[in-house]
Formats: structure tokens, C-alpha cells, sequence
């Protein structure tokens, strides 16, 4: 399916109450949003959150809901028995999501209902309880995932943390910021902050920990942060590049790129014994390692061939195989959750766009426009792809198109972001 | 553009080298420029000369140094590590003061554009300052004088979304250390 089959664009302007204002395009006639209301949850006064918004807020964004305003709405009902289905039903509204918050023994609670009008049935009934009132925003994007996943049949990614770096200034001003957020962009904590760039972060599998390239004492280096702590260590830091860490899916090594052995080359780290094995040796520039969900397999870039193209090796070394023919360039891959596909970033000497590689066929399919977009990574799921690309204002904007690339969504945020990534989900 | 600055600093070091001898920077109150002892104006009579104090000689050679070394900037063509003659020049200066002052040292920083993956760009950051350093070394150069450093696309010398942009960040910085 390629954009040029698309018969009709609809563009949705959606006002989120927030920073951040948001833009959602939704081509093709035959994909509509599913309409859903969700009703204001009952609320306690110890619990200042809109817990049911930020539900809203979440599931309109991924351009797969459309939600009845409150204003609308034919009752408030809090409980199930309240509910009189036929104003909904009248409404168009054949999903609607109800609930309770309150003050328990130990800590506070949400209780929510996700009810089909049609048939009156509960499809989903679940409470959730927390100790502090602080995690209520994180309930809020379980439950949004429930329901999601509930209506679509696929996983949600709601209840994910963005790591990026924003950078500001220009010349000795130049100052970067590692910036961990909510995946709505919500909550930003500022983990480091440096004169010096800071690039690529990258999540541990369990979420504990952000490896990322910083620059210190007129070297590179790759360091691992730890969020419970907020200890930094240098994981290594030899003369030359040290960059581009990615984590094993178990999350017991990293690979990078390092060039003090001539030039970069792709070597795995074991993130306990700090041992370092060498995997490419070639005079070209080797960067960008990605595992396979399964840790089988690595794909890297390589201008071997003269430009940037991919190359896919097992994780132990072996000779590698071009997996990109079309466009001048293609690079930072990464696979989907299933293996199957790598998101990447293709150019034909004018544009860079966001690309999806059929691994089996080699089938390439542009995603996005350009002019400048980098850093696609599938959300946890593998049905979205976020990256980040050049707003209007010329500065950076997150981004996600879905893999059948009807659906994009554009997060205006006022920083220049960079190099966004998408935490695992942790059930 | 900035490869007319290039080319401009490259003249005023040029002809500061050039007016060591002293003839085109002194400013004389009295004919200085002839040989001591015969100057039309008998010493002592009529005071002393109007205007400005006299500049005796061209700059300091430390002066015409620094100025030489004023201009530590590299450029490169989109995708390349191809040395063209300015940049040449600039590497030909560095390398007459480093030979002539073996404990100076520098670090050799490489840059790309915004084009292409902020990674790759490192790479290629790091390989236009490895050019510097094999010029460098070519022309009699120590090795231990030198150190590299690539920060890729991340620290551009402008902002811009343009090739005029482009061109200026695309290049390698020669800083003394």
C-alpha cells in the first residue's frame, strides 16, 4: 500500500489541553477514527488528576479514536448501573468509558468500565491502586493501553517514557539536555546537562537504565545512567568515536560503534565484565548497531559500498549482508517488535524520510515526507513508529506514522528535540 | 560568503608577513625610512614630528604569528574529505608553528552538516579531521602533536536549513591547546 493509492486526506486539528498542540492526519477512506466517549471520572478531592482526559488525550493522539466532547454527552454516569444506553446509542457512541477515583486504607485507587452501549456488556472492569498520588498519571496510561488494545487488538504504547535530547544556543552557548518525559510529552525530567553534545540514548530493556554518548575531558564516551540513582558511569571511552549504544535484548550487553582501532567498527560490550569483542573490521564507517528482538542478529549501517546502506550479521560476527537497494543512502535501522521489518531512514539525494524494509522481500515503503526526518524507532507494539522531524519553525518535532503509513501524527514541542526513544513496556 | 573571509585572512596574513620588513606599516613623522643618520630634519631642531608616534618596524613576529594562526578553520564539499587550497594554506601555517614550537599541540575538531544520521555524521566528522592530520603529518608534523575529535553534526557554526549553512559547518576547527 503506498500513499499514492490513498483516495481522500482529512486533516484534524485537535486542541489538547497542554503544551503541547497537536496534528493529526488520517488518510485513506476506509479508516476512520472509532468514536468513544469517556465520562469524567467520579472525583475525589485528593486526587487533582483528570484521570479520564489523560485517557482521552492518548487515545485521540494515536489518531485511532475520535471522542465525544463533554458537552455533548447525554449523562454523567460514574457507575455501570447508571448507564441508560440508548442516549449514547443516539449519540453515535457505541464504547463508553466510565469510572471512579478514591481514597483508600494505604494509598488512593481508579476503578474504570469500558462499556459497549450496543449490547450493554462490560467489555473491560478494573481497578487500579497506587500509594501516591503522583502515579495516577501513570494509571491513566495503563488503563488508555487496556482499552486500546481492548477496541484494536493490538498493544498499546501509552504507558512509555521518551528519552531525548533537547539542545539550545549556538556556538560557546551551545548547551544539551538528556530529558526523560511521559510518552505524551508530559512530566519532563531533566536527567544531565552538558556544554557538550550529548547523542543517542538508548533504554535498557528493564527501564533502569539510559546509555547514551556524552563528551568529557576532550573525549567521547558511552555512558550508562541509572534513573533510581542518577549515578553516571562511562562504559568506555577510548580515543576516537565512541557511540551509538544499543542494548541486547536481555539487557546483558551493548553494542557500539568505536573507531580507536583504526576507524568505526561494530563491537559488543558485556555490560557486567565491561569485556569488549570486536565484530567488523573494515575501513568503512560502521555505526548504528540494532539487535533483533530474538538477540540473534545485528543490522548496522555501512558506507562499505561506497554509501550508507544496511547490513544485517548474526550477533557473534560473520560476514554481513546488504539488506537496502533503493535510494542513494539508507541508514539507523532498527527492527519491529516481530523481527520482520526494520524502520529506517532513506534518502534519495534530496529528501530523508522514514522507511519500512520487508526483510523477506526486500520491499522498501516510504512513510514520511521529509525534509529532514532521523531517528525512527517502532513504539512497543510495532504497529506506530515514532521519529523525529523538522517543524515548521525549524525546529525539531516528535512525530509518529503508522506502519501502514495512514496515520501521522505530529507533537509540537517547543525545544529542538533530538533523537527521540521509546522505553520498552513494562507490564 | 564565508570562503571570501577565507581568502581575505589569508591575504592580511600574507601581507603582514610581507610588510615585516616595515615599509608598508610605519607611519613616520620624520622620514624613518632612511638609513639612521641621514634624515633631512637636523636632530633637535624644529621639535619633534607631529601626529602619531612613530611605529618602528611591521608587527611583532609573535603578532604575524597569531594572525597566521587566525584563521583555523577547514572547509569541505557536501560528502567529502577533499582538501582544496585554502584549506591548504591554513594546514601549511599550522604546520610551519607546530614544527617550530614542538611542545604546542592541538586538537583537531571535524564537523558535518545536519545531513544524513547524527551517528554517520560523527564518522565523517572524524574522517575530515583525519585528512587535516595526515596533511599535517605529511608535511613533518609529529604525530604526538596532534589529537582528534568529531562532534559529527552536533555543534554547527550556524544555524540554517540551507547550503549556505551547510557549507560553513561542514569543516574541521584547528584549536591550540
Amino acid at each position: 500500500m503506498t500513499f499514492k493509492k490513498l483516495l481522500a486526506v482529512l486533516l484534524v486539528l485537535v486542541a489538547v489541553p497542554a503544551q503541547a498542540a497537536l496534528e493529526i492526519t488520517v488518510s485513506g477512506g476506509d479508516v476512520a477514527p472509532l468514536p468513544i466517549a469517556l465520562v469524567q471520572f467520579q472525583p475525589t478531592p485528593e486526587v487533582p488528576l483528570d484521570v479520564a482526559q489523560v485517557v482521552e488525550n492518548d487515545l485521540v493522539r494515536s489518531g485511532r479514536f475520535k471522542a465525544l466532547p463533554r458537552g455533548a454527552m447525554p449523562q454523567t454516569p460514574v457507575a455501570p448501573q447508571q448507564v441508560v444506553t440508548d442516549g449514547w446509542k443516539a449519540a453515535g457512541i457505541d464504547n463508553l468509558v466510565i469510572g471512579q477515583l478514591g481514597k483508600s486504607a494505604d494509598g488512593y485507587y481508579a476503578r474504570f468500565f469500558l462499556i459497549d452501549t450496543v449490547s450493554g456488556q462490560q467489555l473491560l472492569s478494573h481497578q487500579f491502586s497506587v500509594k501516591s498520588v503522583a502515579q495516577m498519571r501513570t494509571v491513566a496510561h495503563m488503563i488508555a493501553d487496556m482499552i486500546y488494545e481492548k477496541l484494536l487488538g493490538i498493544p498499546g504504547y501509552f504507558n512509555t517514557k521518551i528519552a531525548y535530547v533537547a539542545a539550545s544556543g549556538y556556538g560557546p552557548a551551545r548547551n544539551f539536555q538528556l530529558i526523560v518525559s511521559d510518552s505524551d510529552g508530559e512530566a519532563p525530567r531533566v536527567l544531565a546537562t552538558s556544554r557538550e553534545p550529548i547523542l543517542s540514548p538508548a533504554w535498557a530493556p528493564d527501564r533502569k537504565q539510559l546509555a547514551f554518548v556524552g563528551y568529557n575531558r576532550g573525549r567521547s564516551a558511552v555512558m550508562v545512567y541509572t534513573l533510581a540513582t542518577g549515578q553516571v558511569r562511562t562504559l568506555v571511552s577510548e580515543p576516537g568515536l565512541n557511540s551509538s549504544p544499543a542494548w541486547s535484548p536481555d539487557g546483558s550487553k551493548i553494542a557500539v560503534s568505536l573507531s580507536f582501532e583504526n576507524n568505526p567498527d561494530i563491537y559488543v560490550i558485556d555490560v557486567a565484565s565491561n569485556k569488549r569483542r570486536r565484530l567488523t573490521d573494515h575501513y568503512g564507517i560502521d555505526t548504528e548497531p540494532a539487535w533483533s528482538p530474538d538477540g540473534s542478529k545485528l543490522v548496522f549501517t555501512s558506507d562499505r559500498g561506497g554509501r550508507p546502506q544496511i547490513y544485517e550479521m548474526g550477533a557473534e560476527g560473520g560476514d554481513p549482508r546488504r539488506v537496502t537497494f533503493e535510494g542513494s543512502q539508507n541508514a539507523r535501522a532498527s527492527y519491529s517488535p516481530d523481527g520482520r521489518s526494520l524502520a529506517l531512514v532513506n534518502t534519495d539525494g534530496g529528501r530523508w524520510r522514514i522507511a519500512l524494509l520487508d526483510l523477506a522481500s526486500g520491499g522498501l515503503k516510504i512513510l514520511s515526507d521529509g525534509p529532514q526526518d532521523e531517528g525512527p524507532q517502532f513504539a512497543p507494539g510495532g504497529a506506530v513508529i515514532i521519529y523525529a522531524t523538522q517543524g515548521r519553525a525549524g525546529g525539531a518535532e516528535l512525530a509518529t506514522v503508522s506502519v501502514d503509513g495512514r496515520i501521522r501524527t505530529r507533537l509540537r514541542q517547543a525545544a529542538d528535540i533530538k533523537e527521540p526513544a521509546w522505553s520498552p513496556v513494562v507490564r | 560568503m564565508t570562503k571570501n573571509f577565507i581568502i581575505a585572512g589569508a591575504l592580511v596574513a600574507a601581507l603582514a608577513v610581507a610588510g615585516c620588513s616595515g615599509k608598508k606599516n610605519v607611519k613616520p613623522a620624520a622620514p624613518a625610512a632612511e638609513p639612521y643618520g641621514q634624515s633631512t630634519t637636523p636632530y633637535g631642531s624644529e621639535g619633534y614630528g607631529s601626529g602619531a608616534p612613530a611605529q618602528i618596524g611591521g608587527p611583532s613576529a609573535q603578532e604575524t604569528a597569531e594572525r597566521a594562526l587566525s584563521n583555523n578553520i577547514v572547509y569541505f564539499e557536501y560528502d567529502s574529505t577533499v582538501i582544496n587550497s585554502e584549506g591548504e594554506s591554513v594546514i601549511d601555517r599550522y604546520a610551519s608553528y607546530l614544527q617550530g614550537n614542538p611542545t604546542a599541540r592541538v586538537r583537531l575538531e571535524g564537523h558535518a552538516d545536519e545531513r544524513g544520521t547524527p551517528e554517520y555524521n560523527l564518522g565523517l566528522g572524524e574522517r575530515r579531521a583525519k585528512a587535516v592530520e595526515a596533511s599535517l603529518l605529511a608535511k613533518g608534523v609529529s604525530a604526538n602533536q596532534l589529537s582528534l575529535l568529531s562532534y559529527g553534526e552536533e555543534r554547527p557554526a550556524v544555524p540554517g536549513h540551507d547550503e549556505a549553512s551547510w557549507a560553513q559547518n561542514r569543516r574541521v576547527q584547528i584549536i591550540r591547546q
